[in-house]
């Protein structure tokens, strides 16, 4: 079982690596590290701020973007073009062709952050030629947006199981954005009245709580981080993204395929 | 034992825009297919002969009854290490090369590490595909990824595979050695059982068929059985402008274009009608069988079939 979930995931990384569209995405953050360190030298001061703000940024966003393009195609691209015939009709639940899709997947952007990290911690070396103690906190932002891509992750594939590609992009992005302001959405829940409190009560709990996982701007400021967020960010990404697995596997569980 | 019993295996799709009409796609279906067997499966375009292959791989759920496999519950994962399964039109991961997908199988069916490269090298021998093995699977034509297909059902050893329309798409050489796989694979004790439209196919190969129309089965038996009751026609063609009388007689269908003579005969008046050429002297330039007796038996069953439901084909 585990030999095949870890096929199933290499195979999956082989995938994303033979795609010629992660490169471009790749190069692109490597070259908006390199403008950050451009911008910032408008003013001495602020270039460690620019860099630090606008690379890790751009490192979240392009991984979302990574995530949410090969994600809504994991499954229903294998539906679509009979992949999965060969696959499902050898010794491979279900499931695990799911779960093993998922760490593939997850394993991808962690590569990928990695290399985008690289650039990152690159151009900072550029702009301030050293590195103090306070630089270690991007890692642990980095650590928070790999949690979140965890969670983009889980829901591309989620709705991955059960509608087409366009489709899921849609609903995977609608959600991303959303849960980048559930902050603002609980606050809204907080003051409505009747009707609409539920409601938004309701969506603040079922959307992704990103804004939590954003420390980008606190941490550029050099702000430490409480360990009690990394706990609590750590199980609320895992809670989340088993939860959207499940519903993954319960929805492909009873699929027939085309 | 046998290999696989089907026990009533039932599919209604739901179809139109609020998914209200029901569309049968099989009806319940009994079929037994012996240990050891070539059984063809036999049916037009449309009669449910994929629609049964995906119900027994667990790809779609029937709508009501069951099947076991060696012995076995179909559900059973256990099973699956045991069957190899070629689906129609194959497609596979084009991303990957011939030699890399066979390795990626051979991991998911359980193939231990240490024999995994010498079967899949094997394989790709035994399917022709040896050559080409380090190409990715986009640049391969139809018929290389048929070949592909069929390697990747047998690259387990499985006791029983199920091949959809195995010979689609190959060319005359690479029908032959399907044909020939099929047999050894029958010579070292295996199960095949293989849908096909093409009769001569069923007819050369197998111990038994059986014939699907609409769903619904038509028949099995042994290929002899199923044939020795009804005639084939033949086509008999000659050089000259001039239809003998005697055998215009005997004929419903004759053409004459050029100078070649062409005529449609039942198969027991063909010895008839080539004596008559003969004492005529006329030159005998082809004889072919119009319709293998096999395929008569379809066309039969179905004509059948089409008169009691009072449609038209
Ligand atoms: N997903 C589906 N939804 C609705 N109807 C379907 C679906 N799949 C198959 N059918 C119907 O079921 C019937 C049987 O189809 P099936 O693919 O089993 O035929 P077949 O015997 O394999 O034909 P062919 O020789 O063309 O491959 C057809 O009438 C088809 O329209
Ligand atoms: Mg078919």
């Amino acid at each position: 079982m585990r030999a095949r979930i870890a096929h199933i995931a290499s195979n999956t990384f082989r995938e994303a690596v033979r795609d010629r569209v992660l490169y471009n995405l790749i190069a692109f953050v490597l070259l908006l590290s390199g403008a950050a360190v451009l911008v910032g030298q408008i003013s001495i001061e602020i270039e460690k701020l620019v860099v630090i703000n606008l690379g890790l940024t751009a490192v979240s966003l392009f991984g979302v973007v990574i995530a949410i393009f090969i994600g809504i195609g994991l499954v229903s691209k294998e539906i679509e073009k009979r992949t999965l015939y060969t696959v499902l009709s050898r010794p491979v639940r279900r499931w695990e062709f799911i779960i093993g899709k998922f760490f593939g997947l997850a394993g991808t952007l962690v590569v990928n952050t990695f290399f985008m990290a690289i650039g990152v911690f690159g151009a900072l070396f550029y702009v301030s030629h050293k590195f103090v103690r306070a630089d270690a906190l991007i890692l642990v932002a980095l650590y928070f947006i790999i949690l979140e891509f965890i969670i983009i992750c889980s829901l591309s594939l989620l709705f991955s199981s059960f509608s087409s590609p366009l489709l899921s992009a849609v609903f995977a992005f609608s959600l991303f954005v959303i849960g980048s302001f559930a902050e603002d959405l609980r606050n809204f829940a907080g003051m409505a009245h009747g009707m609409s409190r539920w409601l938004a009560t309701g969506a603040a709990y079922v959307v992704p709580n990103l804004s939590a996982f954003n420390i980008i701007s606190s941490i550029a400021h050099e702000q430490p981080v409480a360990g009690q967020l990394v706990l609590q960010n750590t199980l609320y990404a895992l809670f989340y993204a088993s939860m959207a697995l499940s519903g993954a596997v319960l929805i492909f569980e009873r699929r027939d395929l085309k | 034992m046998a290999a696989i019993e089907i026990l009533g295996l039932e599919k209604t799709y739901k179809i139109g825009f609020w998914r209200k009409r029901p569309k049968h796609a099989l009806y319940p279906l009994q079929l037994t297919v012996e240990d050891g067997e070539i059984f063809g499966f036999l049916g037009p375009n449309g009669a449910g002969k994929t629609t049964t292959l995906k119900l027994l791989m667990g790809l779609v759920y029937p709508t009501a009854g069951s099947a076991r496999i060696l012995g076995r519950e179909w559900t059973d994962p256990s099973v699956k290490a045991q069957i190899g399964f070629l689906p129609e039109q194959p497609y596979f991961y084009d991303y990957l090369t011939a030699h890399e997908l066979l390795e990626y199988y051979g991991q998911l069916s359980g193939v231990p590490a240490k024999q995994r490269k010498q079967r899949v090298d094997q394989v790709l021998h035994q399917v022709g595909l040896r050559d080409v093995q380090g190409l990715q699977l986009r640049k391969f034509s139809k018929g290389m990824l048929q070949r592909v297909g069929i390697g990747q059902a047998i690259l387990h050893d499985p006791k029983l595979v199920f091949l959809d329309e195995p010979m689609s798409g190959l060319d005359p050489m690479g029908r032959r050695e399907v044909r020939d796989l099929m047999e050894e694979l029958k010579h070292q004790g295996k199960t095949v059982f293989f849908s096909t439209h093409i009769l001569s196919d069923a007819e050369a190969l197998c111990d038994r068929v059986a014939i699907i129309h609409k769903g619904e089965l038509r028949g099995v038996g042994r290929v002899e059985d199923l044939t020795s009751t009804i005639q084939g026609k033949v086509e008999i063609i000659w050089q000259g402008t001039q239809v003998p009388a005697a055998i215009k007689a005997m004929v419903a269908e004759c053409h004459v274009s050029g100078d070649r003579v062409r005529v449609i005969v039942e198969e027991n008046q063909q010895d008839m009608v080539i004596d008559i050429l003969r004492r005529e002297r006329q030159r005998l330039v082809a004889v072919i069988p119009v319709r293998t007796s096999l395929e008569a038996y379809f066309v039969e069953k179905l004509r059948r079939a089409e008169t009691t439901a009072g449609s038209t084909i």
